[in-house]
Parts: structure tokens; sequence; C-alpha cells
């Protein structure tokens, strides 16, 4: 096997640069030669987008652990899965200084009322993640007790999982740490290139349907 | 466990103190039940106590439906001393569903009692406070009532998600 | 029926401005406080409505509720193998035992006997939950006392324990491990190793715990001497488990009537003498050595044979016979269909849990699924026991009484 070496930049590109530096420092750039030095160090963007960023790495989390999911979210903060790598870490008691609102565990109809009282008390701009199958749809528990979160509140993201593994729910976080410094990725469409496709619902009145027997009807559904 | 005839020795007893409490004794896997009359229920309980089963393990209801009478209250009573239980089963009616409270005896029998009453409808007379405990205080019905729904939000597909909420618009 | 309110609930449903009076105490007028649902010191979703006196709290009146979620009638409504998981989730840190429990009395309906393997399997998975439960709450009272860097320990150990319930079983919390008949599968190779190396590091594990709390001021301070409760009132209201053996009473299911092999083990009971905070800190600490003991000895003793019961009637039979054998094939798709029915019947089959006793009470109606499903949690019994510890208290003695207590709200609502 060949071994190519290859020089990316010039030796004398970093003496030249160490040179413009100095310059710099001693006030000594003018000109042409100053505008080059700012396009090269200086970033430039909005306001919205750069409070954006800074909003997404320092989100401060409620303390709000319903059941299961609760002891999930505490273990990212643990240090195997380290919510503090992100800048997460402060988790906050009161409403009033939490900008998120983790959803772990399931809300029961007596508990409702109570969670849509603090989310109300949380300041803008917040954000809440629905963790856990319970709360995002009714999760095992289909029955008179529970309320899936999406009836009394909006919810920015719904992670899977019963309860979903710290890594799981990690994911949730970088995905909505992505929706507030505002580059949301399409997830799938993106990846297979799929922007554009069309779902095929089928026609409510096709002679056909009625004799096929893997049509679905509509009809209640309970538990197995 | 009492075994048998130990069982029917304390049934026997029962009677003898109170001819009209025990209506029936069961005994099955190792399980030791004596069936009381309603109305008799603390008495059984007070010379249950006094005769070594001083640990109220379990209070708990449960609905007989479709049988007659349909709403059945157990206590799951403990000997600590010789590691002994029994069980007392008192079944009332859907129309008059009270019991005398067991709190007196068992301070330990109010939160259950509580539940009992939330879930199936038994009014425990002589209760310090007897409101729901598991449900909101305002909800109407008894929910573990095997004639109860089981209720639950449906199950979505593309044929009614358009009604529900939550569809992202 | 319409029941008369109390003064306290008067008070609990008005949302005026205008101070509602409590009353009057010795010196200070009484203040009601409602300390929940939310709140950073509960675990979980507890609301306490605290009439206080200057600091001290003169009566405490816990509301529960706010996690119900109707396990017990969902659990009427599937067959037997599938309750399993929805009985779990109860006590969603001992989720082990909830399902010890209901299989334990669905087993005694069926009149099924589990291998030895399985009991011995069996063993060593409630174990590692017990210390595993004693750990998340020693981190969480911790943290509730503001010894907040106990938390992240506990939390290491943790995650070791739930690598091994993943090695098992592929799930880290509510497993499913327990079926009806003994366990689900038999133990990876490589459990075995990583579980002796977690037994060798956890009893040094579990005295650098006690080193950071023990010598401590503050903690010694908030839990020596605060709200201790004797043993008759405890067993009037029906408290078993580490808070019962705190108060000098070494009552404890898995001596007084073992199940599942336990009385093969040696292994003792810790008991403390006063009752107060410090001595249910204590017990709970040193379960986790005498659970670690159990463990060793388990895996040394782990005997061969099956790991369900080879009745094929109520356990699924192994994957590779489904090939073969015509009879193996119709259990299969009977179980997986309608499921195994249990002669009619009712069963009451209590453990010991780390709190307490956990017992399952399950009436069979003939059918593939249960008619009643009811686990006595210890949680539930044990709040009632919170009024009588925190009478004349500071509110500080109230939030440690609280975490001592262990209360677990899953278990509490069911």
């Amino acid at each position: 096997m060949e071994i190519k070496r290859e020089v990316l930049s010039a030796p004398d590109d970093f003496r030249s640069r160490q040179l413009l530096a100095r310059d710099m420092l001693r006030g000594d750039l003018e000109g042409e030669a100053l505008d080059r030095y700012v396009e090269q160090s200086v970033m430039t963007t909005t306001v919205g987008k750069a409070v954006s960023w800074a909003q997404g790495n320092s989100i401060y989390p409620m303390t709000f652990g319903l059941a299961c999911c609760a002891i999930e979210m505490m273990s990212i903060v643990g240090a195997r899965v380290d919510i503090a790598r992100f800048g997460w870490e402060a988790f906050r008691a009161s409403p009033r200084q939490a900008d998120l609102l983790i959803l772990s565990g399931r809300v029961s109809v007596k508990m409702a009322p109570v969670i849509r009282r603090i989310y109300d008390q949380m300041l803008e701009p917040r954000w809440a993640i629905s963790m856990g199958a319970c709360c995002s749809s009714m999760g095992v528990f289909n029955n008179y007790a529970l309320v899936p979160s999406d009836k009394f509140m909006p919810i920015d993201v719904h992670v899977p999982g019963c309860p979903p593994r710290p890594e799981a729910l990690m994911h949730g976080i970088l995905r909505l740490r992505d929706k507030i410094q505002g580059h949301e990725p399409n997830g799938w469409r993106e990846r297979y290139d799929a922007v554009g496709t069309e779902e095929v619902i089928p026609i409510a009145d096709d002679a056909g349907a009625d004799s096929a027997i893997n049509v679905f009807r509509g009809g209640g559904t309970a538990g197995a | 466990m009492p075994d048998a005839t130990g069982l029917e020795l304390t049934a026997h007893e029962l009677r003898d103190h109170n001819a009209e409490s025990i209506l029936g004794t069961d005994f099955g896997r190792g399980r030791a039940v004596l069936l009381a009359a309603p109305d008799h229920v603390t008495d059984v309980l007070r010379q249950l106590k006094a005769s070594g089963y001083t640990f109220l393990a379990s209070l708990h209801g449960i609905d007989y439906y479709p049988e007659e009478p349909r709403l059945g209250v157990l206590y799951e009573l403990l000997n600590m001393h010789e590691v002994d239980r029994i069980t007392v089963k008192v079944r009332v009616h859907t129309g008059d569903p009270r019991l005398r409270t067991a709190t007196e005896l068992f301070p330990g029998a109010e939160f259950p009692e509580r539940e009992v009453y939330d879930m199936f409808g038994v009014v425990f007379e002589g209760h310090p406070d007897l409101r729901r405990i598991l449900m909101p205080e305002d909800f109407e019905g008894f929910p573990q009532r095997r004639d109860f729904p089981i209720g639950g939000e449906p199950v979505l597909f593309t044929y009614n998600e358009e009604n529900s909420y939550g569809k992202y618009q | 029926m319409a029941l008369d309110t109390a003064d306290y609930r008067r008070r609990e449903e008005s949302i005026t401005y205008a101070a509602e009076s409590a009353g009057q105490g010795e010196t200070h007028e009484l203040l009601t406080l409602n300390i929940g649902p939310h709140h950073p010191a509960t675990h979980g979703v507890l609301r306490l409505l605290a009439t206080l006196e200057g600091e001290v709290v003169r009566d405490i009146k816990p509301i529960v509720g706010y996690v119900h979620t109707g396990i017990e009638k969902t659990a009427e409504q599937k067959s037997y193998w599938k309750v399993i998981p929805v009985v779990e989730r109860m006590d969603y840190l001992s989720y082990y035992f909830n399902a010890m429990a209901f299989c334990g009395a669905v087993e005694t309906l069926l009149d099924v006997e589990v291998p030895p393997r399985a009991q011995y399997l069996r063993i060593i998975h409630l174990e590692l939950n017990r210390i595993m439960s004693h750990l998340v709450w020693l981190g969480t009272s911790a943290l509730d006392l503001g010894a907040i860097s106990m938390f992240w320990y506990c939390f290491r150990e943790r995650e070791t324990i739930l690598d091994l319930f993943e090695m098992s079983s592929g799930q880290r919390m509510h497993t499913r491990y327990f079926q009806v008949g003994g366990v689900f599968e038999d133990i990876p190779p490589g459990f075995a190793a990583k579980l002796r190396t977690f037994l060798a590091e956890m009893p040094t594990r579990a005295d650098q715990y006690a080193d950071l709390l023990e010598k401590n001021q503050i903690v010694l301070e908030r839990l020596r001497g605060t709200c201790a409760l004797d043993e008759k009132t405890l067993l009037e209201i029906g408290v078993t488990g580490p808070l019962l053996r705190a108060a000098g009473n070494p009552w404890d299911l898995r001596k007084a009537h073992p199940y599942s092999s336990y009385d093969h083990f040696e292994f003792k009971i810790p008991v403390g003498t006063v009752g107060d905070n410090y001595d249910r800190y204590r017990v709970r600490h040193a379960e986790i050595y005498e659970s670690v003991k159990i463990i060793s000895q388990a895996l040394d003793g782990l005997p061969e044979g099956p790991h369900i019961t080879p009745d094929r009637k109520i356990a699924l039979p192994p994957r590779h016979e489904l090939a073969t054998s015509m009879e193996a094939l119709i259990h299969h798709f009977k179980l997986v269909t309608e499921g195994f029915r249990v002669p009619e019947g009712e069963a009451y089959y209590p453990i010991e849990g780390p709190r307490g006793e956990l017992g399952c009470f399950v009436r069979a109606d003939g059918s593939a699924k249960p008619a009643r499903v009811h686990m006595r949690d210890p949680s539930f019994v044990h709040l009632q026991a919170l009024e009588p510890m925190v009478k004349g208290a500071y509110i500080a003695d109230l939030i440690a009484t609280l975490a001592m207590l262990d209360p677990i709200l899953g278990g509490i609502d069911r």
C-alpha cells in the first residue's frame, strides 16, 4: 500500500497568520487587511439565532417525576448518561424558573389540572417533553384513570418507551435542542429523500372494500 | 395457616359467642376463610384479635358480579406469634352496601376502607373521614365494579385521526 | 351520597385570597400549608396538607391519588400472562417483587410447582432488586436532606445492577422476567461472572456510603432522635418491613414464612432499637449487606434444571420444539391467544418487599382472565403512620421522615 503524504497548508501560512495576529494586537492592521482579518475570525448571525443557540444549550428542566419514567429521568442526571454534558443539569423545582417540563410518567385524571396549572406558570419560551408511552399515548393502561398529555397541553417532543432508556430520552432531548436552535431535521424523510411523497388513503365508499378481508373497518378496540 | 380442623374449631368458638355471626367456612390451597354476616363483622374481628390475630394485613373489596350478594370485603388477618393467617369475608348487596368500620380495632384500616369506598361504594359507618382517596373527590361512579366500563382513549388510525387531539395541523 | 366535609376540606376548596383561619394553637395561630403534589422533596406526587404552628407540625393529612392508574381494573381485562407487565408497574422501584407476588398467587391457584433453579434465579433477581431499591432510596433521601453527592454514587451502583437485569432479560426496568411457573429465560453465560464482580465490590461501596453520611454532624442531627414511633402503634397501623424492624421487631417474611427457597440461605435480619429516623436509615443500609450474602449463596448453590415449569399447559414450550412436535405447537397457540385457564378460587400471596409486606390477592373464576387482582401495597398502609410520626416535629423533620418512610406513590395509588 502506498502512503501518500500531503501538506495541507503551506508552512509559511502559519507564520503569516501569526504576524497578522501580532499586527492586530498592536493595532497596526488597517484597511483591506483589517477587513479580511475580521471576516476570517468573526461569525455573523442574527440575534434570534444566537439567542436560540444559547437557549438550547442551557435549558433548566423542571423536576417533575410522576412515575417509573421519573427513575429513568433521574438516571440521565447520573454519571453514565450525563445531561450535564449538554448544560442541562440545573433542575429547578419552581415552574417560574424552569424552561422545560419533562412529563415523566402516567398522567392521572386527578393530576392533569395540576400539571396544566404548573405549565401555565412557566414563563415563555417554554417547551415540554412527553416522556414514555403513558403520557404520549395511553401506554400500557388504556383505561378510565389516565389522560394523554396532548389533550391538555402542547407537547414538543414525544419520547416512546416504557420506560424509555436514558439514551432514548437523551435522543429526544437532543431533538428538542435541534428544534430550539432552529435546525430541525425532518428525520427519515430527509434521509431517504422522501420529501414530497404522499400518503394514499383508501376511498371510503369503495365497492370492493366490503368484501376485502384485510380492510380495517372502524370499531372499538380494547386491550387484548 | 390453620388446617381444616383448626378452622372449624375457630368457627365453632365464634358461633358459640354469637350464633349468627359466621355464615360458613371455606378451606382450600392453604387458605382459611370465614364467611361472616355483615351485621356482626366487628364482633368476629374483635374475637379473632383477642385470640391472637392482632395484625390486619390487608383489607380489600371485590365485586362478585353476577353472583349475589355482589360486593365482598375481605379482611386478611395475621397472627405474628404463630405465623398464622385467616381471612374474614363479608358480602353485601349493592342496594344497601353498609358495614361497620374496623378502624376502632385496627387503626390501619383507615386508608384501605376509604379505597374500598372509592372503588366499590361500600360505606363504612363510623369511619372518621370517609371520602374518595384515589379518584377525584367529585367523581361519580365506582370504578372497580365489574359493570363500570374500562374507559380509555380510542386507538387512532387514519380513518379517525382527523378528529383527535394532538394532530399536527 | 353526600357526606359532611370536614373543616380542612372546606379550607382546601377555598381559593379566595381571604385568609381562612385554621384556628389557634398553643401560642400562635395555625397555618394550613399545602405541600405538593409537585414539590422538590416528595417521593412522587404526594400531597400533604400540613397544619403548622410556627415551624411545628400540628396535623398532617396526606392526599393521594395523583398517579392512580387503574392497574387493578386493567388487570381484569387481560389474560394472566399479560397481567404480569401491568402489575409490575405498580410499585415501580420493586418491579420483580410485584411480579413475584402475582406469579406466586397464580401458582397457588394453579397448584403448580416452580423448579428449584427457577426459585434460585428468582431469589437472585429479587435481592438485586432489593439492593437497587435501597440504593435509589438512599440517593434520593440524601438528596432531600441536602447531601446531594450521594445521589451520583448510589446511581452508579444502580447502573451496574441494571446492566445485570439487561443481561438476563433485555430490559432495564419492568423486565417481565418472572412468569407463572418460573422465569422467562435462563441466565446467559457471563451473567454469573459479572454478578460476582458486582458482589465483590458492593460491600465496599456500601461502606463508602456509610463513611460519607454517618460521621456528618448535620445528617446525625437531622436523623437521630427525630420522629420515633413505638412498635405497638406501628403494629396497630399495619406497618411491616424496615420501619417495623427499626422499632425493634424482627418480623421478616423471608424468615417467618419462607417462600421460594429462602430457607436454604443464611442471612441475618438487621433490627434497630429506638425506631427513629436514624434507625430506619441504618436498617435499610444494613439490609444491603445481607442481600449481597443471599445472592452469593444463591449463585454458588444454583442447581441445574429447567428454568420454568415443564407443564406445557402453563408455560410456553421451547422454540425448537415447535418445529417437531404438534402438541407443542398447539400448546403454544393456545397459550398465546387465549392463555391458560385458572380454576376457580382466591389466593393471597404475601412476600417481603423492600418496603414491607407486599401481598397479591387474585380471584380466579375459571376463565383465562383474572376476576380480581389486588395488591396490598406496603407504602399505602405506611402512609397512615406519617401522622403519628410527625405530630409535634418541625417541617424539616417532616421532610426527613418522609424520606425515611420510603413511600412509592406508584404503589400507593396503583
